[in-house]
């Protein structure tokens, strides 16, 4: 079965001519099944969140695809007419932004906004339109009454619900979360992921989540792809990631949350910090942080991708040195 | 600063404020007859005696225009300048010391942008016994503080729920070290805009009022050579023009100036305002 | 270079992260007891202010009755949710808001509630604050020497010729060395994490017993967390330093503190030591806080719903009683009557709810 979207060799560029264009997504290759969950770890920089706006096709200049395919359920994303593009977002893809309770436009009822959506996506009565957002606020176990409401008189956590409603209104087949949480206190955080994942179940999306929460991550997502500096560093299913981290990047992220309850036993951090897209260093772009880095290979040499065959792979010379294996 | 000299309105801006500021500090040196010489033939156009005419009092025009530089630009220059003093000292008394005093020079602030602005003028004006350039500045000063001066609180305002400013506060600075060191110098920016914006609206002020003939037109201005010009008939004059059109550009031109420097100190001020 | 990490190694047996520095566990440094006169010592905090228009004017009650004391060189992790105070609580302390009510003691000397100049300097000598956001809270205009530099002259630390010497050594305790690269940059030079030491810096600067760090990471990258976290642990090592980790994050706060204070709604309502609050969660709020937090360790082999009813109070409109009672799966009338008592429920372990 094809998969929901696959990103090939995906390069993203920002930059206002060629010349002065920094590649901030290189070369990732990742792919989306259906009902999927698939998280996308990094921190700030690394690229995730161009790459989900790029994914989604919500890339404005000066960001510019400059590589690779997009594929949603095997169609080109990049070579289809705007107005086809229009009439995916909502109805088939949605996203999700962070802070996104701040998108609602504060001077309309939420019901309006609702309307609004619908309505270019061909919902001909407004009838049915209320009725169908009647539904989701049920499913996001908001009450009914605040479709009346402003979004100022909501909370925030009502707010990000009431957007996750809204983007799910079309029963979209792929939904991009970037961050949908962050801002939100963590009882918030923990109910809304957890409607977030009995909606997949009925609704049957896919997802692409990105955070730089990876103990969230390794709870909610099937399969994880950690981010650095704009490439995809190592991928697996989410236990497995957990359990035998491969690259030395993904290990100092797991580190950086001490685990809850345990005695308390010191734990060091990555020093350094993410690199400057615009003058990436030959080889590893991780080199300069890496505890484990070979001199003479690391910096000079483009790793590798090691795989074991099945789902997890690593990029790194690492493994390839010791000719250990993946996982 | 740096960024300043790179930007090219300021460029633009500052070169024909240098200008004219040259012309206005040389001006007895420059111009080719003493701009008071009143015996010249009226209205003769261009020539090269003569190369802007003599206007209609039989002054030769180029002096006129080159001295008249001098009172534009004292007159706007520091009336910008007391004007941002009154609106820092309202902006920081107002916003940063808040409370009481807020209420009160809040108020009084109101007062003056609601009173028509020109009709003040034109009212204080008529009441002054003595009309110099001195009392000029003086009521445009009076005149033209409140806009900025609310503008002003509304930063003092916001600056001072800033962290690095709580910061200073726990560092044990004293408030008027504050003041003094960390939140005017945060208020450049838009002192600096405002200064421009100031300028501009002294300029015009200025020059209008002259025109009208309510200021001292025996002063060598630009907008009391309008005054006389068309006291003189220049519209209906053949070589009339050069009684109009030079001041007009001049006033224009400088104008242009404050404008430019204006949206250049906006625009390096804040990076989002820029533009390439 | 290559350290080696047990990766693949033993995967099959062994769970979680692989990187355990060799360091040991941390914890108050041997033979610095609590000492007799505690850092900081509250009671009956209490913040109040009127919001709303004229003809309906409400109160927030942001802090009601807090006890709190820090001892010689502990740490104390502060954990709520927005709202629920905790900030309210530092920024009193700090006097960057007025208390409403309640006594405020430091090293054993108690300060007014209306203190005068002179008295809030000599109180700022001992207690200092550290920010959340490193991106708003230095001088953008002002060299970093400038910022851990002035509060050696404020507060008389020490003859002016020595104060080079101070600030370059002060920046080599908050690691960033060498100091003379910092000393004439510009905070928009610096990464976030960098700016953050210097807040520290400018902290230490003042000499105090006392670090109130207001969510000190919340605005870090992730990888850069802990660098800062074990920096503050260090100098509480290696000078005394009593702290108070304001922070949302559970987990965080268990690896700082070595007792945590959960709030809610502007209470109090569980201390105790760290690992204890951590493992054995007695009040409903904290067990409903522990579940919620992310935790991948206990998460695998056991799928449990998380139930959670409604949203903290208005904090114009609190509820009588307990502050969490309406939403307590346990609440009983009793609760909602009057705000409960501290009861004990472990060695320095209390809790406010009837249940115990």
């Amino acid at each position: 079965m094809a998969p929901l979207l696959e990103l090939r060799d995906l390069h993203v560029g920002y930059g206002w001519d060629a010349k002065s264009t920094t590649t901030i997504v290189r070369g990732v290759n990742l792919t989306v099944d259906e009902g999927e969950v698939v998280g996308v770890a990094g921190e700030s920089g690394c690229g995730k969140t161009t790459l989900a706006n790029a994914a989604a096709g919500l890339l404005e200049p000066p960001g510019r695809i400059t590589g690779g395919s997009i594929l949603f359920q095997g169609r080109d994303l990049l070579n289809i007419p705007a107005e086809e593009m229009r009439q995916l977002h909502l109805a088939q893809i949605s996203m999700v932004f962070q802070a996104s309770m701040n998108i609602l436009n504060p001077v309309m009822r939420i019901r309006s906004q609702f309307w609004d959506a619908m309505k270019v996506h061909g919902v001909s009565s407004e009838d049915e339109a209320m009725e169908r957002a009647r539904e989701m606020f049920d499913r996001v176990k908001l009450p009914r009454q605040f479709l009346d409401a402003y979004p100022h008189q909501l909370s925030g956590g009502m707010r990000q619900r009431a957007v996750i409603a809204l983007s799910l209104v079309l029963k979209p087949k792929l939904v991009f979360l970037d961050e949908p949480t962050t801002a939100l206190d963590v009882v918030v955080q923990r109910s809304i992921v957890q409607m977030l994942n009995e909606l997949r179940q009925d609704l049957g999306f896919g997802v692409m989540f990105i955070t730089h929460d990876l103990s969230l991550l390794v709870e909610i997502a099937d399969k994880i792809a950690i981010m650095y500096a704009g490439a995809i560093v190592e991928e697996a299913p989410a236990q497995q990631l957990y359990e035998a981290p491969d690259h030395p990047y993904t290990k100092s992220l797991m580190t950086a949350f001490p685990p809850l309850g345990s005695a308390r036993t010191r734990m060091e951090g990555l020093p350094g910090t993410p690199p400057d897209m615009r003058s990436l260093p030959a080889g590893c772009a991780f080199t300069p942080r890496c505890p484990s880095a070979i001199e003479g290979v690391c910096d000079r040499v483009p790793p590798p991708e090691m795989t074991d065959g099945q789902a997890h792979r690593v990029v790194c010379h690492l493994l390839d040195q010791k000719g250990a294996s993946v996982g | 600063m740096k960024n300043f000299l790179r930007n090219r309105k300021a460029v633009a801006g500052g070169v024909i404020l240098i200008f004219f500021g040259l012309v206005a500090i040389f001006a007895p040196l420059l111009e080719p007859y003493s701009h008071n010489y009143e015996a010249f033939n009226i209205w003769q156009g261009p020539s090269s005696a003569h190369w802007l005419g003599t206007n209609g009092q039989g002054q030769d025009e180029l002096s006129q225009l080159i001295y008249a530089a001098r009172d534009s630009l004292v007159v706007s220059l520091l009336s910008a300048a007391f004007i941002s003093v009154v609106q820092l000292l309202m902006g920081i008394f107002s916003g940063y010391v808040g409370g009481a005093t807020d209420g009160v020079l809040s108020t009084i602030t109101n007062v003056f942008l609601v009173l028509p602005g020109l009709p003040l003028l034109i009212v204080i004006d008529a009441y002054l016994k003595t009309k110099n350039t001195f009392t000029t500045i003086t009521i445009l000063t009076a005149t033209g503080w409140a806009w900025g001066a609310r503008v002003l609180r509304a930063q003092a305002l916001s600056l001072r729920d800033r962290p690095f400013i709580e910061a200073a506060r726990m560092s044990g600075e004293s408030r008027w070290r504050i003041v003094t060191f960390n939140v005017v110098p945060n208020m450049f920016g838009i002192l600096a805009a405002n200064f421009f914006g100031a300028a501009t609206y002294a300029l015009l002020a200025e020059s209008g009022l002259m025109f009208i003939g309510l200021l001292n037109v025996q002063t060598t201005s630009w907008g009391s050579m309008l005054f006389w010009a068309q006291n003189d008939n220049a519209i209906l004059e053949p070589g009339g023009w050069v009684g109009l059109i030079p001041p007009g550009i001049c006033i224009l031109l400088l104008g242009v100036a404050f404008g430019l420097l204006n949206f250049a100190v906006d625009e390096v001020a804040d990076p989002r305002l820029r533009r390439n | 270079m290559a350290r080696l990490t047990a990766s693949s190694a033993t995967s099959s047996t062994r769970k979680g992260p692989a990187l355990v520095s060799t360091l040991g566990t941390v914890g108050i440094p041997a033979g610095a007891e609590q000492g007799p006169v505690p850092a900081l010592e509250v009671t009956g905090l209490t913040k109040t202010y009127q919001v709303g228009t004229i003809g309906k004017p409400k109160v927030v009650h942001a802090l009601t009755e807090a006890d709190l004391s820090i001892g010689r060189s502990e740490i104390v992790g502060l954990v709520g949710e927005s709202g629920s105070g905790k900030s309210t609580f530092a920024r009193s302390v700090a006097f960057l808001e007025r208390p409403t009510a309640g006594t405020i003691k430091v090293d054993g000397q108690t300060i007014s509630l209306k203190p005068s100049a002179g008295e809030l300097r000599q109180h700022r000598s001992k207690v200092q604050m550290i920010f959340q956001d490193p991106y708003t809270s230095l001088d953008p205009l002002h060299k970093i020497r400038y910022a851990v530099a002035r509060p050696l002259k404020t507060f008389d630390v020490a003859p002016s010729d020595q104060h080079p010497a101070i600030v370059n050594q002060i920046l080599t305790e908050v690691g960033l060395t060498p100091p003379e690269e910092y000393l004439r940059r510009y905070p928009y030079q610096l990464s976030g994490g960098q700016r953050q030491r210097v807040g520290v810096a400018r902290a230490l600067a003042a000499r105090p017993s006392l670090l109130l760090a207001d969510e000190p990471t919340s605005m870090l990258d992730v990888s850069i967390r802990l660098n800062i976290m074990n920096m503050l642990l260090d100098l509480r090592q290696s000078q005394g330093l009593s702290m108070l980790f304001v922070t949302h994050d559970l987990a965080g706060a268990s690896y700082m503190s070595d007792r945590i204070a959960i709030m809610y709604a502007g209470h109090l309502i569980e201390m105790g030591p760290a690992q204890d609050v951590m493992s054995e969660p007695r009040h409903p709020y904290t067990q409903l806080l522990r579940r919620a937090a992310p935790d991948p360790a206990s998460h695998f082999g056991r799928e449990t719903r998380f139930e959670s009813r409604g949203d903290p109070p208005d904090l114009t409109a609190l509820p009588e009683g307990c502050p969490f009672a309406p939403r307590c799966p346990q609440a009983r009338s009793e609760c909602r009557s009057a705000v409960p008592a501290w009861r004990n429920v472990g060695p320095n372990h209390k809790v406010r709810c009837v249940l115990y």
